[in-house]
């Protein structure tokens, strides 16, 4: 069995989930896709993947609401073990990998982290994964037979239901350890904006765009105008600019858009390894000597306060007039 | 109470990465404690210095060079260190179980951890330890507070930022906003030169490979590096728009 762990919010499948059914069904392993639902009041979300895979395992609990690594790990090694999966897959979310992390631990098994390719060969799990800061890429083996893979988020391309019958449902009981961290308050992250995981493209701001109404006004404009997700350099969110949801790089998101925008971003080597797989890099800055110009495919050297507002300005127009007359 | 903080060794991030016979090349490379590793040192030292009774102790894993980055473990503050000598690459759950065998000898109440690796790109060890421990961890922590035997602080959560109290013992890793490490000052370089590396051998620890590494290849991606002078702000932007809607398709 190949079991999928689905990640969920706000009572929906999360896009991620449905890549890892891809992944499930490519990777060249015997047996049925089952998905695990775990959480409280999930039942939509149960229903919702259940067209995609042949079961569905629901652990709908009132311990499960919230998130906790040590428990849910708990919870998935004793599925995965009852149901004597080989292959568990797991977003590589920064809960996903310590989630998965556990569960490797907990079956013994070995864990293929934040992997971009995973495929059976012989029988053993060989994948491929970034690694140095996302300059080289490592060819990885597993040496157990039981394997933990955690699949980069936006490398497999959302899978289409099965158009068989949708996977039958099963409730599961599980004996799960009481939490032991105690979240105490959480300030959530407000944002009616797309999800920078999600976007086709991001517009990206560094200390380069001067203070944080600076940021508001070029970064957040350009954004609003392309429809784009707004990231940060370290810089940016150290000032406290930007809330730090919104960094880009080696300790914030990594993100593959179609497009990236950089303005006013120098170019460290920990920013580009969360955006150096971008399929098109703009870079926007006034120093020809950043390190940014010598990973985009198009710069503009200049001074970002009259190219950004330039932009907006001509591509607000062209919206108004879409013949380009 | 006893402090482990898990130091690992890499390539200085100035650096640029070649790779040769399908490995990264370090050779007359700078190398230097992961920066991530620094942030738990610091903070080991903080929690020490704010009042709590603690003997800080670094492990570090690895070829005998590591040796280096304990050294400045030990030059922050550090009391004395523990090198596990391997030249084997050791996958993170592997790993994991060596790091759980010296807390457990040592008896140890907190284990600081890298929140990400700059050589693996992992962010597994400090979750594989606690697990193996059945120790709660603080992961991606950018405030701590110990108070008696409970931790409390906040960390980043994926979709917003989380106060938390746990009780030790716990594992704790570690991002930049945490603290700001210091350093090492002309006397505490020469203290460091004094203080004990135990060496230990990896065998005696029983550890099985999980994950075989084939290898690296260098990402080569070319880029078209087109980059024009924005002096004439409105041209640039024009011309910029027009290569977004031609390659991209992103602006109708």
């Amino acid at each position: 069995m190949i079991l999928v762990v689905v990640a969920h919010a706000g009572g929906r499948v999360s896009r991620s989930a449905l890549g890892l059914v891809a992944a499930a069904r490519q990777i060249g392993r015997r047996g049925p896709v089952a998905a695990l639902v775990l959480g409280h009041g999930v039942a939509g979300v149960a229903a919702e993947i259940a067209p995609y895979v042949d079961q569905v395992l629901v652990a709908d609990r009132e311990d499960l609401a919230q998130y906790d690594p040590q428990v849910w790990a708990a919870a998935v090694a004793q599925i995965a073990r009852e149901g004597e999966a080989d292959t568990i897959l797991v977003t590589a979310s920064r809960s996903g990998r310590e989630l998965s992390a556990r569960v490797a631990v907990k079956l013994d098994a070995a864990l293929l982290e934040d992997v971009v390719s995973v495929a059976d060969q012989q029988g053993a799990l060989v994948a491929e994964r970034y690694s140095c800061l996302a300059r080289v890429t490592e060819r990885i083996e597993a040496l157990s037979p039981v394997v933990v893979v955690a699949i980069k988020p936006g490398v497999f391309a959302a899978a289409e239901p099965t158009g068989a019958e949708p996977g039958e449902q099963y409730d599961v009981d599980l004996a799960l350890p009481p939490a032991r961290v105690r979240v105490i308050g959480k300030v959530r992250y407000a944002t009616g904006r797309i999800a920078l995981a999600d976007a086709d493209v991001v517009v990206s701001g560094g200390r380069g765009v001067g203070d944080a109404a600076g940021f508001e006004r070029l970064i957040v404009g350009l954004a609003d105008q392309l429809g784009a997700a707004v990231g940060a350099s370290r810089a940016v969110v150290d000032a406290g600019w930007r809330p730090y949801s919104d960094q880009v790089g080696q300790t914030g998101k990594t993100v593959q858009p179609k497009v990236y925008i950089a303005v006013g971003i120098s170019g460290a080597v920990q920013h580009l390894s969360g955006m150096n797989k971008s399929r098109l890099i703009v870079a926007i800055n006034k120093d020809s000597e950043a390190p940014i110009f010598r990973v985009c495919d198009f710069g503009i050297v200049g001074n970002v306060e009259s190219v950004v507002p330039a932009m907006i300005e001509q591509i607000a127009a062209a919206r108004l007039s879409p013949a380009g007359s | 109470m006893r402090i482990l903080t898990v130091i690992r060794q890499v390539l200085d991030a100035e650096e640029s990465v070649y790779v040769d016979n399908r490995a990264v090349d370090l050779k007359g490379r700078k190398l230097v404690m992961d920066t991530m590793d620094e942030y738990g040192v610091e903070e080991a030292l903080r929690i020490r210095e704010r009042g709590a009774e603690a003997e800080i102790v670094a492990v570090g894993i690895g070829p005998a060079r590591i040796e280096e980055a304990l050294r400045s473990a030990l030059s922050m503050g550090a009391d004395r260190a523990i090198h596990v000598e391997t030249g084997e690459e050791v996958d993170p759950i592997a790993l994991s179980g060596v790091v759980a065998a010296i807390a457990n000898k040592e008896a140890a109440q907190m284990i600081f951890c890298g929140g990400q690796q700059a050589d693996w790109d992992s962010q597994a060890l400090g979750a594989a330890v606690a697990e193996r421990l059945d120790w709660p961890a603080l992961t991606w922590t950018r405030k701590l507070e110990l108070k008696g035997n409970t931790l409390a602080g906040q960390r980043d959560a994926e979709d917003g930022v989380e106060s938390f109290e746990v009780d030790l013992p716990a594992v704790v890793t570690t991002q930049q906003d945490l603290n700001e490490p210091r350093y090492p000052t002309l006397p505490n370089i020469m203290k460091a030169k004094k203080k004990e590396i135990r060496r230990e051998t990896l065998e005696s620890f029983g550890v099985a490979l999980k994950v075989r590494n084939h290898g690296v290849e260098a990402q080569n991606r070319e880029r078209l590096r087109q980059v024009i002078d924005g002096r004439d702000a409105a041209a640039a932007a024009a011309q910029l728009i027009a290569m977004l809607r031609e390659k991209t398709g992103v602006i109708a």
